[in-house]
């Protein structure tokens, strides 16, 4: 086995090739924002996030590493499985299970001199806005859109218009097989993840009716085991896609259906695959969509030419089903997008002595919303529905409580719909008066 | 570094967009975008006569249950019900729906999983819960042969249509069928 320990041409001379892109002017270069003399420095000075340290990660933090930065922060709460060892190139055998942030970090620190990463074992959702805003750019490598949703959610909410710092970018990768993407995010100037969000085509579902009477593929049979056999037998009280004595059942379970229906080609890899929807990661195309990024980050970091994003294009998808195919696009943001097409607005001279009924009744006299049948609720609290009845009648006795005994705070986010404005959804923040 | 706030400013100007979001404030306990669709998505519900809600947790939208009381069609008389719950990826992913009844339906199964193409491989995020509902109200007054999640339900509706009806009588009224017993949920 190779050691990690190699000696680099000398430090000068590894970064010769990007100095001539951070120091001179070239063609693509914005002549009223780019000057050679202060880019390497600022870059050096600047933190960047990085999320997820897999297939994408890995990439990622070499080649960010290897372009210039020397702050970077990596979150990924898995631990090394040894199926990640293929393409997750930062890993090694004697690594399986120790946590990915933390070794990628280590890896890329040994061998790219003067870099610092600094690891975060964990979730993106046990940080708070406080920790994100100190990084002036965040780059994704996320195989979750729930993930990515969330991250992007914050990022648009911490925009304050009146500070500039409060402007985080946003870069993602995404890959599934031979196809991937790169987008860049501008936090509500350009189209956010939920705008985009069909974007990502949901998973491909067989009707159920099909899996129950006239399966024809194997996968039928598999998904036939999964949703349907599993929950009327009720083998194991709950299903853990991670034990392979579930998967054995599963499996048992599907080759005799499949064995009725006489359809070959039912095996333990095969239902593994299915029931964890496992889609095969391939490395090159991890690379591409990596570079990609990390090309868009250097871009926005230096200057040296212009980026995804703004004001043209700001998505770029890849398919290397066949052949190879690029398609860069512009994603137009919506404006009744739930994340960025409503940013909360506030909702000054709130008295915390009003009642709720109060509260509502001044939607009907605000002039950008004159609502007339608002419907309220906080996270996690609904205070006023209009609709369903069930729901009016459980939430009218909330209208005569003041919104302190409704537990409600300075600062408070709330979302208000009405059916006289379906497209839209209104968020304010309240700000009590003192 | 690129400079978004100037890009933003300068956008505002070409938009002549006047409306502020104005100073910081303690920004906290944000609505997600799961919740405020599910919002938007309940206080348009029409329910009509034939159906309402019940909501365990008032203050969790995502989760309620819906009773449906058709007044026409094979089941009039009857009175199911169906969990609704919507997860964090809603509308991205469909809401789970499964009638609590065990019920004599060729497209509703005895564990009350149902076979609506909305719930499954035709939905969409445009989608709504008002299509979720009118789907399984139409699934009462037109039940599917041709798509059937309990075979032998299926079987008796394409064979023998007035023996069908008279299953989901006695199936409805606490009877056997096939083999099976149901409980009564007439009202």
């Amino acid at each position: 086995m190779a050691t990690t320990e190699v000696h680099p041409a000398s430090e000068p001379a590894r970064w010769a090739y990007l100095d001539r892109i951070r120091t001179r002017p070239g063609p693509f270069t914005n002549p009223d924002s780019f000057d050679g003399k202060v880019v390497a420095e600022a870059m050096e000075n600047m933190k960047i996030l990085v999320i997820g340290a897999g297939g994408l990660g890995c990439e990622l933090l070499k080649n960010l590493a290897l372009s210039g930065f020397k702050d970077i922060h990596v979150i990924d709460m898995d631990t090394i499985d040894i199926s990640n060892l293929n393409r997750q190139f930062l890993f090694r055998q004697t690594d399986v299970g120790s946590f990915k942030a933390e070794v990628a970090a280590r890896f890329v620190e040994r061998r790219v001199k003067g870099v610092k990463i600094t690891p975060h074992n964990c979730k993106i959702q046990d940080f708070d806005e406080d920790f994100y805003m100190q990084f002036q750019l965040v780059v994704c490598g996320l195989d979750s859109i729930e993930a990515r949703r969330w991250i992007n959610a914050m990022l648009v909410n911490m925009v304050d218009e009146e500070v500039e710092d409060s402007y985080k970018p946003l870069i993602d990768g995404g890959t599934e097989g031979f196809k991937g993407q790169a987008r860049v995010i501008l936090p509500t100037v350009t189209s956010c993840i939920e705008c985009q969000l069909d974007m990502h085509a949901p998973r491909a579902a067989v009707p159920l009716c099909t899996l129950a009477s006239i399966p024809r593929q194997p996968e039928h049979c598999i998904e036939w085991a999964h949703v349907i056999a599993w929950d009327q037998e009720k083998p194991f009280p709950d299903l853990d896609k991670d034990d392979p004595e579930h998967i054995t059942w599963l499996y048992q379970k599907s080759l005799h259906r499949a064995r009725e229906f006489n359809i070959p080609g039912v095996t333990y890899s095969l239902t593994q695959g299915v029931v964890k929807n496992i889609i095969p990661a391939i490395a090159a195309t991890n690379s591409v969509i990596a570079a990609a990024c990390c090309n868009e980050a250097l871009k926005i970091a230096s200057n040296c030419a212009p980026f995804l994003g703004y004001p043209d294009n700001n998505y770029m998808m890849y398919s290397g089903n066949d052949s190879i195919y690029t398609y860069t696009f512009r994603h137009e943001r919506k404006d009744d997008c739930p994340v960025c097409g409503t940013l909360a607005r506030p909702l000054p001279d709130i008295d915390q002595a009003w009642t709720l009924r109060d509260l509502v009744d001044s939607f009907a006299a605000r002039p950008e919303a004159q609502l007339k049948k608002p419907s309220v609720r906080a996270e996690g609290k609904t205070l006023y529905m209009q609709s369903p009845p069930s729901l009016e009648a459980q939430t009218r006795p909330n209208l005569d409580k003041t919104l302190v005994e409704l537990g409600l705070v300075d600062g408070q986010e709330i979302g208000v719909t009405d059916p006289a404005f379906a497209t839209v959804v209104f968020k304010y923040r309240l700000k009590f008066k003192s | 570094m690129l400079k978004i706030w100037s890009m933003k400013k300068e956008q505002q100007k070409d938009e002549n967009s006047a409306e502020g979001n104005g100073a910081a404030a303690p920004k906290k306990k944000k609505v997600t975008a799961a919740q405020l669709r599910a919002q938007k998505d309940l206080s348009e519900l029409s329910l009509g006569t034939t159906m309402s809600t019940e909501f365990p947790d008032p203050d969790n939208i995502l989760s309620f249950v819906l009773y449906v009381e058709p007044d026409e069609g094979m089941y009039k008389g009857g009175r199911f019900s169906f969990t609704f719950n919507i997860t964090p990826s809603f509308p991205h992913e469909p809401p789970k729906v499964q009638c609590r009844e065990k019920i004599y339906h060729p497209n509703i199964d005895l564990e009350g999983k149902v076979c609506l193409n909305i719930l499954r491989e035709d939905w969409k995020p445009v989608l709504d819960l008002n299509a979720v509902i009118v789907g399984l109200q139409f699934l009462f007054l037109e039940p599917n042969a041709s798509d059937p999640l309990n075979k032998e339900a299926a079987e008796d509706l394409r064979n023998n249509r007035e023996g069908f009806k008279r299953n989901v009588k006695i199936a409805m009224g606490g009877g056997s069928v096939r083999g099976e017993s149901y409980k009564r949920v007439l009202i």
